[in-house]
């Protein structure tokens, strides 16, 4: 471009956006501008060193995680083994169970009010508590073992799913359903002819992602004492062993690309 | 009566049903696999709950409002440290987007590698991400923004880019054929049309964010997990009563705000 003075008709355009729009995005671009340096200050302030000293540390840390004792994999195979059968379990009664939850946080299934606002409003509390406290109260309950893990991420996976399914639902062309009724289907074939068709592909493919989201829960949540490979990392952890730590770190990663890609796979086989 | 025949079935192809037979098979091997390999210890754990159910869960309805001050103090520095890393997130996951967008690298080579960094940051759960950078940085809430910041990048760079993969390219057809330069394009013709998507998308993670940052704390992130940890160790269930009560209020509050903001974005 050359150096050339705007013709005036082009300098008095004015602009596509008003004033006031452009006020307040610039009035919020600071607010969350601000919001971000004060949080920044704020929870470095703990930090022995600052900035520059972590970067530092980084290169020690990679140090100490490299390289790998991927030795330590044949031994903690039963516990991979046993997160996974955790996630298998838990998907699986949370998938049997969010279909009555489901029909009832749906609109146009449960048309009495209270009853889907009650149900609703379970399901928003539920899906609010994160799997690992769950597995925490469910550790202090039961203590450590399997069955407080398989609990919390059934608990977990059932407010997700229930939530997805009933929007799915709510979703449905109601005109087949309409359409049976008039020519006399009684509920459970307008329930069979004309809803599952609609729901069963979406169904399978969100049981299958809540599968996904349980796997990469149940490796954590042996932190707290639900059982499976995270017990092991715990412990490894607390050794201060990291060759091990980074091998089960490594196992986990790979465990979760791999089932992660045969759902989506699957995923897209389905729908 | 009138006679009438039904239309007739669609013919299924041998090969989706032997699909279906081996995916069948598959699922009933993982089954059996799973019951035969899962071993419960289902009467001392139910023993368990019966001596201890007295002790928890009535304490978990009847919080210990002693705590408050502490609980919130560390409730807000969960919300600092979501919102930290998530907009950290937001930005870093902008040029990881373009790179695995298809119409913007136009290499096929360029968006793989693109495709396979976000999946591997993906695959990375939350709190492993916390403990390597709990060891890198020291156990305080800045290492639970990195973590945070990491693994939100993962995710919301996959979005960014189904977001520009799905742009109306004729818009920039019709720039290029005007004279347009790149720079021109990306701010004419791209930004326009992802900015209120991005922007929800944003929005959306700060949410997942807060619940991923109020767990970090359990291995020494930050945040209301660090006393989640000792409420626990110390069997302090009323303590721990008014903890889940705060994650509660402070995730349902976070969800509805960005809830409206993004319907009024998009």
């Amino acid at each position: 471009m050359t150096k050339q003075t705007k013709p005036e008709a082009l300098r008095k355009t004015p602009s596509i956006y008003p004033t006031k729009t452009k006020l307040q995005i610039t009035i919020i671009f600071f607010v969350v501008l601000g919001f971000y340096l004060f949080s920044m200050v704020w929870t470095q302030r703990e930090m022995v060193g600052g900035f520059g000293d972590a970067l530092g540390n980084m290169y020690t840390v990679i140090e100490k995680f490299f390289p790998p004792n991927l030795e330590v994999i044949p031994k903690v195979w039963e516990a991979m083994a046993q997160t996974i059968q955790m996630a298998v379990i838990a998907t699986t009664l949370a998938a049997i169970l969010t279909v009555p939850l489901a029909l009832l946080s749906a609109q146009n299934i449960t048309t009495f009010k209270p009853l889907y606002l009650f149900t609703r409003t379970l399901l928003n509390t539920l899906r609010t508590i994160p799997d690992l406290v769950l597995a925490v109260i469910f550790v202090g309950l039961f203590g450590v073992g399997l069955l407080p893990g398989i609990l919390a991420l059934f608990i977990f996976s059932l407010g997700i799913l229930a939530k997805l399914i009933s929007e799915t639902i709510e979703a449905v062309d109601m005109n087949p359903l309409e359409a049976m009724r008039a020519s006399g289907g009684n509920i459970f074939q307008v329930i069979y002819f004309g809803l599952i068709p609609q729901v069963l592909p979406q169904f399978t493919s969100f049981v299958l992602y809540v599968f996904e989201i349980n796997i990469r829960a149940s490796v954590v949540l042996g932190l707290v004492g639900a059982g499976g490979i995270g017990l092991v990392l715990d412990q490894q952890l607390g050794f201060y062993n990291y060759p091990n730590a980074m091998a089960i770190i490594i196992l986990i990663f790979i465990v979760v690309i791999v089932i992660e890609f045969i759902s989506n796979k699957l995923r897209e086989a389905l729908i | 009566m009138s006679t009438y025949s039904l239309p007739p079935k669609q013919p299924k192809s041998t090969s989706k049903k032997v699909k279906r037979i081996l995916i069948l098979l598959a699922v009933a091997a993982i089954y059996i696999w799973t019951f035969l390999g899962i071993e419960i210890d289902w009467g001392r754990a139910f023993e368990r709950m019966a001596n201890n159910f007295d002790r928890v869960v009535p304490k978990l309805f009847n919080p210990d409002w002693t705590a408050t001050s502490e609980v919130a103090l560390k409730i807000w520095e969960t919300v600092l440290i979501a919102f930290a890393g998530s907009l950290m997130a937001a930005i870093l996951a902008v040029p990881l987007g373009f790179l695995a967008a298809q119409n913007m690298t136009r290499s096929k080579i360029l968006t793989a590698v693109g495709k396979w960094i976000l999946s591997a940051v993906r695959a990375f759960p939350d709190i492993i991400l916390a403990i390597l950078f709990v060891v890198a940085v020291g156990p305080n809430a800045f290492a639970g923004v990195l973590a945070i910041a990491i693994g939100s990048t993962g995710m919301l760079g996959k979005l960014y880019s189904e977001v520009i993969e799905a742009i109306d390219m004729k818009v920039i057809e019709a720039m290029e054929a005007n004279g347009a330069n790149k720079i021109q394009i990306l701010f004419y013709g791209v930004m326009p049309q992802i900015i209120p998507e991005f922007l929800s998308y944003a929005i959306y993670r700060f949410e997942v964010d807060i619940r991923a940052s109020s767990i970090l704390g359990i291995v020494g992130a930050g945040g209301i997990g660090t006393m989640i940890i000792f409420a626990s160790s110390n069997r302090n269930w009323n303590e721990m009563g008014l903890i889940l009560l705060a994650i509660i209020i402070v995730v349902t509050i976070i969800d509805f705000l960005s809830a409206r903001i993004r319907r009024k974005i998009v």
